[in-house]
């Protein structure tokens, strides 16, 4: 275990411009360890897509990427307004983003389950007007 | 096809990266969208959109997208094009309409994204 590589990242919320910086930098990382080209993508996409929700749902952030020798885990934990019904939100195309957000590109209600279809495990704990932790898994 | 091919076809400005022009793309995906960028594209393909903001670009890059195309001359600022150049991401602006382009590029050979729900 002494041998996890750990990124962690303050996601700032008030910012869309800056989102998604912290997974640009962690796609550099991956790449720079030689990791395979669909591993990346993976993890690049599920990252992304909880960044975005961090910055759009929840004010920003801590964003944590491990790379252990059998796994790469992502997790993000927001002090946000928490998610109320959480099987309701992993369903495609629901979502409470604002007008702004969707004209922005986001906001289409396909960030949760693209994260779940991009990794080989998620959990989501959650409660209200106390924040979300999501723990994504892609097995090496 | 080659994205000096896709510039002439389209009669599009490069606004970075052009010593990247000699890639190639296999197929493309048009949306203003990028939830749907990042849930339906395969690597390698051009983006064509109207929407302008830096999204666009980290979206392309998390895709692997190695060319953005804006529609309708729309036009991204200095910021945006230094983070396309900082990832060797050619990015090109045409006068066409986003169908016109699409439909353009199609018609020259280049493929969509395979369908979705099928």
């Amino acid at each position: 275990m002494s041998d996890n590589l750990v990124f962690r990242f303050d996601v700032q919320g008030n910012d869309f411009t800056s989102a998604g910086q912290a997974s640009v930098q962690v796609k550099k990382n991956l790449r720079q360890l030689g990791l395979d080209a669909d591993t990346i993508r993976r993890v690049s996409i599920a990252m992304y897509e909880g960044e975005i929700n961090m910055v759009i749902h929840a004010g920003g952030g801590v964003a944590e990427v491990i790379v252990s020798e059998d796994y790469i885990e992502i997790i993000l934990e927001d002090r946000g307004p928490g998610i109320k019904d959480i099987d309701q939100a992993m369903q495609a195309g629901y979502s409470t983003a604002t007008e702004t957000i969707r004209s922005l590109g986001f906001g289409a209600g396909m960030g949760l389950p693209n994260m779940k279809k991009n990794t080989d495990s998620m959990e989501i704990t959650s409660t209200i007007d106390v924040g979300t932790r999501i723990v994504m898994r892609v097995m090496l | 096809m080659k994205i000096s091919k896709m510039q002439e076809l389209l009669d599009a400005d490069v606004l970075c990266c052009e010593e990247n022009l000699g890639k190639h793309v296999y197929s493309a995906f048009g949306c203003d969208l990028m939830s749907d960028v990042l849930a339906y594209v395969t690597d390698q393909a051009v983006l064509l959109t109207g929407l302008v903001n830096p999204q666009v670009i980290r979206t392309a890059l998390m895709m692997d997208m190695t060319c953005i195309i804006f529609v309708r001359t729309k036009k991204p600022n200095d910021e945006m094009i230094q983070l396309a150049k900082e990832h060797g991401i050619v990015m090109m602006s045409t006068a066409m309409t986003l169908y016109t382009a699409c439909g353009t590029l199609y018609s020259n050979g280049l493929i969509g994204t395979k369908e979705v729900g099928k």
